[in-house]
């Protein structure tokens, strides 16, 4: 019933933008936020360390931080400095519906901006770039895709990960089983309990997975990178004013250094809850998306 | 809301050279499979141990009071990650079996807790004059159960086991959280795919209403043939 009143009072804004004749008043999301003075988070519980749960209905992450600063940023511009925070979880399945009917209005979590889903949301400037790898035992001497013929591969159900594995598998004549996790837990799961070879996600992700092992130095990243994804915040399609906005922001924190300090703070030093550090340095994607910020999907970067 | 209808999706290909179509069509042929399995096991160790909690042996009794209870009181997905994770550690001899006769043990046994309800209650809603007329014709106990109470109970409890069997076919789903390629798990992997989740859930439902549906008519068929005059349901 929740999700139903928030529609309906973005209804009752979006008529209100309607009726007011000036051009100068705030529209869409901005007028939203400036009138109800707090703004919807959409977030995610277990896509550390971009945004990932502490228990108890806190978040954090990456990309949470990142938003956190940028709504601050906003509020100041709109005049609305005590703008409220609500945060809602989303999952994989859920996010762009919410963000389309105004549950949410602005998803903070690890969505890759992609051709697809530009026509039903719009995303922000590039923020982080993964890498699809995949992670193996130390000891299985795997090395490439290539090795992985006659071999269980597992991946996380809803993600697009596997779908590059296919076209890989169909181009180089390899021939794999593939297996799915119900989450990423439970697909590194399977690949320490030895029901998989291989486990192919974000490097980010395996990353994470193989710090919280019982033995992380049982574990290696390795292979060929089957694919470079941007990963964005997301929010409403057709509303530039608020694009701009949170692209502004964005911009600020880019030229500052603010970012690269963000960046290293999440990726390169000990994150809660386990005080474990990733250790992974800033790609040369990302590094050249701060040198020249762009929005583009995934599918530009196939091409390079 | 509008919304824009894009059913092509199912033609396009999953990059693997198959098209989404293919796919559902396969991950539904895993759900009756799974579903049919499952039934079968659940029906023959249902029977067994219904019957076995209406013999006069108190230590058959308590056995199958016991089996009732096991998996009647443990949610079903808690069950699958038992079989799944659990029993392959303890006992070897689990290790190489494959996911599929994992699930269907757990579906299997956990509608069999179900069904020995009802065949229970199928045995004893029976008159107790009918195992003391077997018994008093010369009839062993196993001759009485055989010949006078299972034929009777069985077409009894013919309604309640239409509800299971519809039941085992949308319980099957849980059978995605250990890699089992049906239905669910389809829908799951398929959506974030192709980013046409209305498409893909909605496809999806339909096939689990046409599977369901079609056993509710084939057991209301069966149940229309085996009716016992004079008894509940019976009447006609």
């Amino acid at each position: 019933m929740k999700n139903i009143s928030v529609l309906i009072a973005a209804l009752l804004a979006g008529a209100g933008i309607a009726a007011s004749a000036s051009a100068q008043e705030l529209t869409g999301t901005l007028k939203k936020i400036k009138d109800s003075g707090r703004v919807v988070m959409g977030t995610r519980d277990s896509s550390a360390p971009l945004a990932y749960t502490l228990g108890g209905g806190k978040y954090t992450g990456y990309h949470v931080e990142l938003c956190e600063k940028i709504i601050d940023t906003i509020g100041k511009q709109i005049k609305a400095p005590a703008v409220k925070i609500e945060y809602t979880l989303v999952t994989s399945q859920n996010r762009i519906p919410l963000v389309e009917n105004g549950t949410v209005d602005i998803e903070c979590g690890s969505t890759t901006n992609n051709a697809a889903r530009q026509k039903q949301a719009a995303f922000g400037l590039t923020t982080y770039v993964t890498e699809v790898r995949m992670a193996v035992k130390a000891n299985s001497g795997i090395k490439s895709i290539n090795q992985l013929n006659g071999k269980s591969v597992v991946t996380t159900t809803g993600t697009t990960s596997v779908q590059h594995m296919r076209k890989h598998e169909r181009a180089a004549g390899v021939d794999f089983k593939e297996i799915y996790g119900k989450d990423h837990a439970d697909s590194f799961l399977l690949l320490e309990s030895g029901r998989a070879d291989a486990f192919v996600m974000d490097d980010n992700i395996l990353a994470g997975n193989i710090a919280n092992a019982k033995n992380p130095k049982d574990f290696v990243i390795t292979g060929e990178v089957l694919s470079v994804e941007p990963i964005a915040v997301m929010f409403r399609k057709d509303d530039p004013a608020f694009k701009r906005a949170v692209d502004d922001a964005i911009r600020g924190m880019m030229r500052s250094g603010e970012l690269e300090k963000l960046y290293a703070r999440w990726f390169q030093s000990p994150i809660p809850p386990r005080n474990s550090n990733l250790d992974m340095p800033m790609g040369a994607t990302l590094k050249g998306l701060i040198a020249n910020p762009n929005d583009r999907p995934m599918e530009d970067y196939a091409k390079k | 809301m509008k919304y824009e209808w894009e059913w092509q999706v199912f033609l396009r290909d999953d990059g693997g050279g198959r098209t989404y179509l293919e796919w559902v069509l396969s991950a539904w042929g895993w759900t009756l499979s799974v579903s049919a399995c499952a039934w079968i096991v659940a029906l023959l160790a249902g029977s067994l141990v219904g019957t076995l909690r209406t013999v006069p042996h108190r230590g058959w009794q308590r056995a199958g009071d016991a089996w009732v209870e096991l998996f009647r009181n443990i949610p079903l997905l808690v069950q699958i990650f038992l079989w799944y994770h659990v029993v392959p550690a303890m006992i070897p001899a689990f290790k190489g079996l494959p996911a599929f006769v994992l699930v269907v043990f757990a579906l299997g046994f956990f509608t069999s807790a179900r069904i020995a309800e009802q065949v229970r209650a199928g045995i004893q809603s029976l008159p107790r004059g009918q195992r003391m007329a077997g018994q008093a014709l010369g009839l062993t106990l196993p001759q009485t159960y055989r010949y006078v109470i299972l034929p009777m109970a069985f077409r009894i409890v013919v309604p309640p086991l239409t509800s299971e069997a519809m039941n085992i076919i949308k319980n099957s789903s849980v059978a995605f959280a250990v890699s089992i390629a049906e239905l669910t798990l389809f829908a799951m992997q398929a959506q974030e795919e192709t980013s046409r989740g209305i498409e893909v859930y909605l496809a999806v439902t339909t096939l689990y209403i046409v599977s369901a549906f079609s056993v509710n008519r084939v057991m209301a068929w069966i149940e229309a043939r085996l009716r016992v005059p004079g008894t509940i349901g019976g009447g006609k």
